[in-house]
């Protein structure tokens, strides 16, 4: 057992690992952040995803001793203090973009990454972006056009949400 | 002018702001107190004999809690099937055994053999790599043709053969169906493969059971879409508790699709073993693990006959099928070739004769079971395939040839035992040919061709089954069980509502839906109103979801839960009023006498039916009712879908370029809802069409057991949908009118993507008249190239 240490959603955060405990282990077993979900265990799914130092990372794919001293954020850590969805959360809520909220995290989590980097990205820039989330509920539809959304775009040609 | 509330709006989901910040409960997120870990030990070969299994290392390593064999479930049930289908000659279907552990023999890769209890998941993985497992491998059997032969080497020894059963449905006399095909003017005919898939809701199953030896109680966290359903099989078929003792709980699920729908073995296990080792167990599915356990969909290998006279009418259909069940029937298996399938291929046609063939065959594959659509798929692309093959062979417009021989009177009796209600087969066609417009095709393909690509078009129907099902006729059929729904409407004193629901919402949006249903008949505000599912300790005896069933049948339940409230909460209400109970009038939550201004909000009269001081004698207090409600026959969404791709001829690679949905789903309660369910088959329908296969190599080893390998669709493989549900003919026969969405777009996509793409090759000089799907690139090439 090895300890490791990092910030997660702004706090100090840590605790005893394995050399082979995942990031996501330690986040969902240690921390009780279950947000973060596992959906595969190739690295395809993307439902893991978090940010670790401004990236978006697959957590399953990234040892939890990897990430000592990390700044670390989780879906957790994305509506306000109040409770208040952030811009993206709030546009999956409006267009949709969620149905069984499995992959959900994960989607939120790359869209924030996304947005950071290309603030108004066109739809075959996020179709390209999200090829490590995948969802099996909403054919990417109104996932597409929630983020559309969220980077401020009218959405309203689209066909019905 | 949409409405923004009850029935006809588009609500947005409540159930979205805990999935949107992590605070889902998922039943991996569910840890008791306590907890052990179980790994499978699960076989790598396809087909073989255990002649010795030794765990006395693995007993030994650090934090073994206990490991499991085959001999330990002696003498316990085994997983059961919930349909008894008769074969051709009124026989049962060959039954076999399915063992929660091996017994003897395993039967696919990733049969369970054995299951190591630890303290941690990492020390049951360890140890069950220290148990030694001696297999005697036996001959594969997966071609599912080689396995109806004579002399194929037997999967189950107790078995006479590797046929479960060999089935037929409509014209039983073969002459009078020769002398139909003889008697053609055009016989079309169509060998095709309905490709394996993985369902693979993006959360794998997960179990967590824990045992109290204080109380000889038992509660199963599972990933279900049926919490009664599985308690009422484990109890009673599998490991013979009582049904009180036992609590399951299905919280939020991530997606079914239909593979969460049966009662698996690790639910059985953890049950068992909570209790063999007095300590809480859990299972998580990795992946991969999935891939080997989850029940499979499709897998028919068909051929097709249309026989049409000299004006095109279609005159006779005759199908021939191997359905694949793998190696067990899992829970629902056996329905699903026949009673899914074989009843839906009238399709949206009044084709006079019809004779359906199954035969469905045991193989060394993994289970197959219901996935979205279950047999309706299989059905549709049989026939929209055949029609559209018609259509060129005859040199005819393949819309035309549809129109031509659609259904137009209700209710129509097909001659394969179904009765459809309602429909409009030609206003439905008629939205689509708008939405799609499709007479800017020609324009359209003009400008791919000018850019070096082949344009297609390809257009189907399809109609399905849903609302499943009429007890009475499905226990004919050999269903085991019922397939009502119940709904408990309790009414708080404050005026507030849960509602108790046998259905379970696993990203159909009940908790949004449901109440919009309940506060437009009361005149309520929706929050005012909660739905309560997934849970046998809380929820009256329901079925659960599945079949595109949830609304028609246990929202039916609720509207007649409903219905026995406000008929309470009138009489109350005109005790109130010193009025006569058939004067009250309820609207906008206000109880009015007629003619009066006399009236009494709902909140008044729901705090007196719980502080009854002023009350009528000859009613009790409270407000709560409960009602099941068994569905008269089965609903009958239809719909048509046109795909328009292109295709490169260079490399063989389809595009999705367009693709519209016109469907009639009867009334519609949220259609932001409805439209999402159906973007949601139409994502899965065109991954069957383009990417999806679950592929064994000539052993039975599992190719495709990762997302590495298997393609599932991704955003930018997938186009926006255009989708139009302005074609409705409500549904005759439950209150609300509906008819179901989940599966529609599953069913009515796959063949469209493969007629488009058809036409486009045979537009640019290909006469190619089927490619298997899915469609890779590869495929599409030698098509065109050979």
């Amino acid at each position: 057992m090895t300890q490791v240490s990092m910030t997660v959603n702004g706090k100090s955060v840590s605790g005893d690992v394995e050399g082979r405990t995942l990031l996501s282990s330690f986040l969902r077993d240690h921390l009780s952040l279950t947000g973060t979900h596992v959906g595969c265990d190739t690295a395809q799914c993307g439902a893991c995803v978090v940010h670790v130092n401004g990236e978006a990372v697959k957590s399953c794919n990234m040892l939890a001793l990897e990430a000592d001293g990390a700044d670390v954020g989780t879906i957790e850590g994305q509506a306000a203090e109040d409770g208040t969805l952030n811009v993206i959360q709030q546009a999956f809520q409006d267009h949709h973009g969620l149905q069984c909220g499995f992959c959900t995290p994960g989607m939120v989590m790359s869209t924030a990454a996304l947005l950071k980097d290309n603030p108004r990205p066109t739809e075959g820039e996020i179709r390209k972006y999200l090829e490590g989330n995948l969802c099996r509920c909403t054919g990417y539809h109104n996932i597409v056009k929630a983020i559309m959304a969220a980077s401020g775009q009218d959405v309203s040609s689209i066909a019905a949400e | 002018m949409p409405k923004d509330s009850g029935i006809g709006a588009s609500s947005k989901r409540r159930e979205d702001v805990r999935f949107l910040t992590g605070a889902g409960n998922y039943t991996d997120d569910i840890n008791v107190h306590g907890q052990a870990y179980v790994h499978f030990l699960r076989s790598d070969i396809a087909h073989g004999r255990i002649t010795n299994i030794d765990t006395s290392a693995a007993e030994g390593m650090p934090g073994v809690v206990k490991v499991f064999t085959g001999k330990d479930f002696e003498g316990v049930g085994g997983m059961p099937c919930g349909w008894e289908v008769t074969d051709r000659h009124g026989a049962p279907m060959q039954e076999p055994p399915h063992p929660i552990l091996a017994q003897g023999k395993v039967r696919h890769v990733g049969d369970p053999i054995a299951a190591v209890v630890a303290d941690s998941l990492e020390q049951a993985r360890d140890a069950a790599e220290a148990i030694e497992v001696d297999i005697e491998e036996l001959p594969a059997v997966l071609d599912m043709k080689a396995a109806a032969q004579d002399g194929a080497t037997l999967i189950h020894d107790d078995l006479k053969n590797n046929i479960c059963y060999d089935w037929h449905l409509g014209e039983e006399d073969n002459d009078k169906v020769n002398e139909v095909f003889a008697n053609a003017a055009h016989v079309t005919t169509l060998d095709l493969i309905n490709n394996r898939l993985v369902a693979n809701p993006m959360e794998p199953r997960v179990a967590v059971a824990e045992y109290s030896r204080g109380t000889d109680e038992y509660t199963l966290y599972t990933t279900s879409q049926n919490p009664h359903v599985i308690r009422l099989l484990m109890c009673a078929f599998v490991l013979g508790l009582p049904e009180h003792k036992v609590r399951v709980v299905a919280p939020d699920v991530g997606g079914g699709f239909g593979t969460k729908i049966f009662h698996y073995a690790e639910e059985a296990f953890c049950t068992f073993a909570a209790k063999a080792c007095n300590r809480p167990v859990k299972w998580t599915a990795s992946r991969s693990e999935a891939f080997m356990s989850d029940a499979q969909g499709r897998d028919h290998v068909s051929t097709i006959e249309l026989a049409l006279d000299a004006d095109n009418n279609f005159t006779g259909l005759r199908t021939n099928t191997y359905a694949n069940l793998g190696a067990y029937l899992s829970t629902f298996s056996s329905s699903v070739p026949t009673w899914l399938h074989g009843t839906l291929m009238a399709g949206n046609y009044k084709t006079p004769v019809i004779q359906v063939n199954v035969k469905a065959m045991f193989t060394n594959t993994v289970p197959v079971d219901a996935y979205r659509g279950a047999g309706r798929p299989e059905a549709t692309y049989q026939l929209e395939r055949v029609i559209d093959k018609a259509a060129r062979e005859l040199g005819v417009d393949p819309i035309a040839l549809r129109r031509q021989n659609f259904i137009t009177q209700f209710p129509y009796d097909t001659p394969v035992a179904l009765t459809y209600d309602t429909g409009d087969y030609n206003g439905t066609m008629d939205k689509l040919e708008a939405a799609a417009d499709l007479a800017g095709f020609a324009a359209r393909r003009a400008k791919s061709e000018a850019n070096g690509k082949l344009r297609g078009l390809g257009v189907n129907c399809y109609i399905e089954a849903c609302g499943i099902a009429p007890s009475n006729i499905v226990g004919m059929l050999g269903a085991r069980a019922g397939l009502y729904d119940a709904a408990t409407v309790r009414v708080n004193a404050t005026g507030s509502i849960s509602v108790m629901v046998g259905a379970h919402s696993h990203g159909q949006g009940h908790e949004t839906a449901f109440p919009q249903v309940v506060a437009d008949m009361i005149g309520i505000d929706e929050s005012l109103v909660e739905i309560v599912h997934g849970d046998t300790s809380k929820i009256p005896f329901g079925m659960g979801t599945y079949g595109s069933r949830s609304l028609a049948v246990c929202g039916s339940a609720m509207v007649k839960a409903t219905e026995k409230v406000i008929e309470k909460a009138k009489k109350i209400a005109a005790h109130l009023l010193e009025a006569s109970e058939a004067d009250i009038e309820l609207k906008d939550g206000q109880f009015s006498v007629a003619g009066t201004d006399k009236s009494v909000a709902w909140g008044d009269v729901t705090l007196t039916a719980y502080v009854p001081h002023n009350f009528p004698l000859e009613v009790e207090p409270g407000l709560e009712e409960t009602a099941f409600y068994d569905p008269a026959n089965f609903t009958f969404p239809a719909g048509a879908y046109a795909c328009e791709v292109e295709v490169d001829p260079e490399t063989g690679q389809v595009t999705i370029e367009a693709f519209t949905a016109a469907d009639d789903f009867g009334n519609i309660v949220n259609p932001m809802i409805v439209d999402g369910q159906v973007h949601g088959g139409i994502g899965q329908g065109i991954g069957q069409a383009l990417l999806e296969n679950c592929a064994y190599d000539e052993n039975g080893q599992l190719l495709s057991a990762s997302f590495m390998d298997y393609a599932m669709p991704r955003a930018d493989d997938l186009p926006f949908y255009a989708v139009d549900h302005t074609s409705q003919t409500p549904c005759t026969h439950n209150p609300l009118g509906v008819k179901g969405c989940g599966e529609a777009g599953a069913i009515g996509s796959p063949p469209a993507v493969v007629n488009a793409v058809l036409d486009a090759l045979n537009s640019g000089g290909t006469a190619v008249d089927h490619i298997d799907m899915p469609m890779s690139p590869s495929r599409v090439w030698t098509a065109m190239h050979g």
